[in-house]
């Protein structure tokens, strides 16, 4: 009989929606903010600069390579080198970043910067809630807002994290066997 | 080469066939359009800014009462210039610019673009990573042809809920590319000579679970849209494409084989490792919008069988090349044409080496806008609401369009 | 399929006339070209689509390339005489191309199957010669395609029954994809880590100060 395909149709529709009261799979919403859900540990969002032990400026790995601002395809990473050098995570004396500025209304987190980068120095965060009241300088994030501890990266990336520490450990090991390399901070949650 | 003067410029263009020939052309005012309505066609611009135009996208639309009589596509409101942006970009920063051409089906798009750098450069490809990229771009083609069917629905006026069934089952796609390459959308996952990391822990039976889930989801979605008579009242013998003007248009995808042409890529190309895998190719017979919508309807079962086939199959094994350089990657110079079955069409890159690290030319040959050729020729006779219907069943997104 | 070499020579028997030159593709992608001159392009495309064995009925790709002009400095072994004697020297010889515009189509055939057949066109100059025949009604895939290329390089297609902009605005004036194309540095005015845009943006407009707040600079509370 004409209709009937309607009415199947409306006979799905109501299953849906009393369905949705009782079977979890039925309701796929979670009511932001006050529930969230949980990243996965590879969700990328933004880089941001490792630094090693407590100190930002002295632990800092990046020495200010300058390819990672090379690589980058929509160029928003801008580095000015240091004069100076300060000793690195092996005791040998690199170069640091004085600014290292990223813009993050033109980055794009296509994380090639991570890729590139020599020295694990510039890793993925996942940070996403970000707004802020200005277009220009206040999407302008510079050395001190990018640069967070170690800890941290253990925290929201666990796996790659460690995976990261034991490959620094052995290229530490095979350069300089005499020095133990320097403790990496136990991860707590 | 400026041509400054209008003068001048007609004298090398020739004359413009603005929009419609029945008034006499302004060229003051904008298209040529004059503003009062004069004889007895009325021009509507299905504007830029319309929830069912698939994005910024314009119909220069003439009408006769409610047929239409003529209709010239507008666009270029999403023109990025991206292929000169890939002039000026390494081959590897260029892919996540892919990414953003057809950003519901990013991980083809990225496919397609390795694909043929590995074709200019003669680049082998491990197993594991043929196997993976297999699994993902059925994945990518499961949640293409899924959510537009919803806006197929939505656009008829079905005022989203189908859509939403659709995301349902999208999102779930979605959580898998997240938890494997760390965005939902811009994935930029694949590399040149295999991808970019390998599966995380547990990925692999959650994908086993969604795709064995999912033929539950197309019982549920055929009886809410295939049966429906205000569906085939809106889609049957509306659009009607035949396979001679298909073929001579460039039509490719779903589109071409809703004309009974049996031409894919994956069994004509052979392309990846697809000659491993049973699959049938689903034909149609009228070329009209209903066949159209059941091309995608039938595509994804094929797909599912695809997915549960490489899901059985896939070896342990290195995902990249060892040979290829990250940084500073050199092609030989030369030109190549790579072409994959997308979700939409044929999606090919053509690519121009002169031996440095940017290509001198690179080229996307976008599936949605050659699809667009015959937009006209489909909507001539036809009213305005079948319009949206014909246009929603080609299938476009702006981002390829436009580029 | 056939090899490149016997396609030419079938074309150039079909239509008389027909100059058509092999193109050279080196690298390991493998895919040369036939080069044919503007008098007879059509009708070799037709012969391409119509004859039997070949049945290249698909045109899936069209595609404009700039060429610049090139120096190209080759070193050539010359014998001069040189005190009397016969020697044989390097000579540096620069030879001169002019450059061209160039459109580039990628045949294949869905009834057959196989492929692809690549054809170029290329244009006299990249001035006021950069005129092509419009290879659409062989072709009806051509038709955006070849608008796309009038509009990002400029050659003019004759014979295409609807040539005008399609990407860009029609009041635009200029070709966007040629290697020569300088853009507009009047952008919008925005502060971003790399000077040169903001010295190049200053010459255009007035500090706006209370409208964008971009000279404020203040760091976030």
């Amino acid at each position: 009989m004409i209709g009937l395909g309607v009415l199947n149709g409306m006979a799905v529709t109501l299953r849906n929606f009393i369905g949705s009261y009782f079977e979890k799979e039925r309701l796929i919403t979670v009511q932001y903010p006050e529930e969230r859900e949980t990243l996965p540990e590879n969700y990328r969002n933004f880089p941001f600069l490792v630094f090693d032990t407590d100190d930002a400026e002295a632990g800092l790995r990046c020495v200010a390579c300058k390819i990672c601002e090379k690589e980058c395809p929509p160029q928003c990473i801008y580095i000015v080198k240091s004069e100076d050098k300060k000793p690195d995570y092996m005791d040998k004396p690199q170069f640091y970043p004085r600014v290292f500025d990223i813009d993050i209304s033109v980055c794009m987190s296509c994380q090639i910067c991570v890729e590139v980068c020599p020295f694990e120095a510039i890793k993925m965060d996942k940070v996403f809630e970000l707004s802020r009241r200005e277009r220009f300088d206040a999407l302008l994030m510079g050395k001190d807002e990018l640069a967070k501890s170690n800890i941290y990266y253990h925290n929201i990336h666990p796996l790659e994290a460690a995976e990261v520490d034991a490959n620094l450990a052995t290229a530490a090991a095979k350069k300089k066997p005499a020095i133990e390399p320097r403790p990496t901070p136990n991860a707590t949650a | 080469m400026i041509l400054s003067s209008r003068a001048e410029r007609s004298a090398v263009e020739g004359p413009r066939d603005t929009t419609f020939a029945v008034t006499p052309q302004d060229p003051s005012t904008p298209l040529g359009m004059t503003s009062s309505f004069q004889g007895e066609l009325l021009e509507v611009s299905m504007g830029p800014q319309h929830p069912s135009t698939h994005g910024v996208f314009r119909m220069n639309v003439a009408l006769d009462g409610e047929i239409v009589v003529k209709l010239k596509p507008v666009f270029g409101y999403l023109h990025r210039n991206h292929e000169k942006i890939g002039e000026n970009t390494s081959y590897l920063g260029s892919m996540p610019y892919t990414d953003r051409l057809d950003y519901f089906c990013s991980m083809t798009n990225n496919w397609a673009y390795a694909l043929s750098v590995e074709k200019l450069a003669g680049l082998e490809v491990p197993e594991r990573a043929e196997y993976l990229r297999v699994i993902l771009a059925e994945l990518t083609r499961l949640q293409n042809h899924a959510s537009l069917l919803g806006f197929l629905l939505s656009d008829m006026g079905a005022w989203g809920t189908p859509l939403m069934y659709a995301f349902r089952e999208r999102e779930k796609i979605l959580d898998l590319f997240e938890s494997l390459s760390g965005s939902r959308m811009m994935c930029d996952y694949m590399r040149f000579g295999g991808c970019r990391c390998d599966l995380p822990p547990g990925w692999m039976d959650r994908a086993r679970k969604l795709v064995d889930g999912f033929p539950r989801f197309l019982d549920e979605f055929e009886k809410l849209v295939v049966s429906n008579e205000i569906l085939i009242a809106r889609t049957q013998d509306v659009g009607k494409l035949s396979a001679e003007l298909a073929i001579n248009a460039g039509i490719t995808g779903p589109m071409l084989r809703a004309c009974g042409v049996n031409y894919d890529l994956r069994k004509v190309d052979g392309y990846g490792f697809y000659p491993r895998f049973k699959f049938r190719i689903p034909l149609g017979e009228h070329g009209d919008c209903y066949d159209r919508l059941m091309m995608r309807v039938l595509e994804l079962r094929e797909s599912i069988g695809i997915l549960q086939q490489a899901m059985a199959e896939i070896p342990e094994g290195p995902i990249m090349n060892p040979k290829v350089k990250i940084r500073n990657f050199r092609p030989p110079a030369g030109e190549a044409y790579g072409r994959i079955e997308g979700p939409k069409g044929e999606l090919g890159f053509y690519l121009i080496s002169d031996g440095s690290g940017n290509p001198y030319r690179y080229r996307v040959r976008p599936p949605s806008f050659i699809n667009l050729t015959i937009l006209e020729d489909l909507c001539l006779g036809h009213t305005v609401a079948d319009v949206m219907v014909i246009l929603g069943s080609i299938d476009i997104v702006m981002g390829e369009v436009d580029r | 399929m056939e090899s490149l070499e016997e396609i030419k020579a079938r074309a150039e028997a079909a239509v008389p006339g027909a100059a058509i030159a092999i193109v050279p593709n080196p690298g390991p992608a493998n895919q040369p070209s036939l080069l044919l001159d503007h008098a007879h392009a059509a009708a070799v495309a037709g012969f391409l689509r119509d004859d039997a064995a070949l049945r290249l009925d698909h045109c899936s790709n069209v595609t404009g390339v700039d060429w610049l002009d090139r120096k190209v400095t080759t070193k050539v072994k010359v014998k001069k005489i040189v005190v009397r004697e016969e020697k044989e020297e390097e000579e540096t010889q620069e030879e001169f191309f002019p450059g061209y515009l160039e459109a580039v189509y990628h045949l294949y055939s869905v009834a057959l199957k196989h492929g692809p057949v690549i054809v170029r066109l290329r244009t006299n100059d990249r001035g006021q010669g950069a005129r092509l025949p419009s290879l659409t009604p062989v072709y009806r895939s051509a038709e955006f395609q070849e608008r796309e290329i009038f509009d990002l390089y400029g050659i003019h297609f004759d014979g295409h029954p609807d040539l005008r902009r399609i990407l860009m605005w029609d009041e635009f004036e200029d070709h966007p994809m040629r290697k020569d194309y300088r853009e507009p540095d009047d952008y919008e005015y925005e502060p971003t880590p790399h000077d040169d845009v903001i010295e190049k943006t200053k010459k255009h407009y007035d500090a706006r100060p209370e409208l964008d707040g971009a000279e404020k600079l203040t760091t976030q509370p």
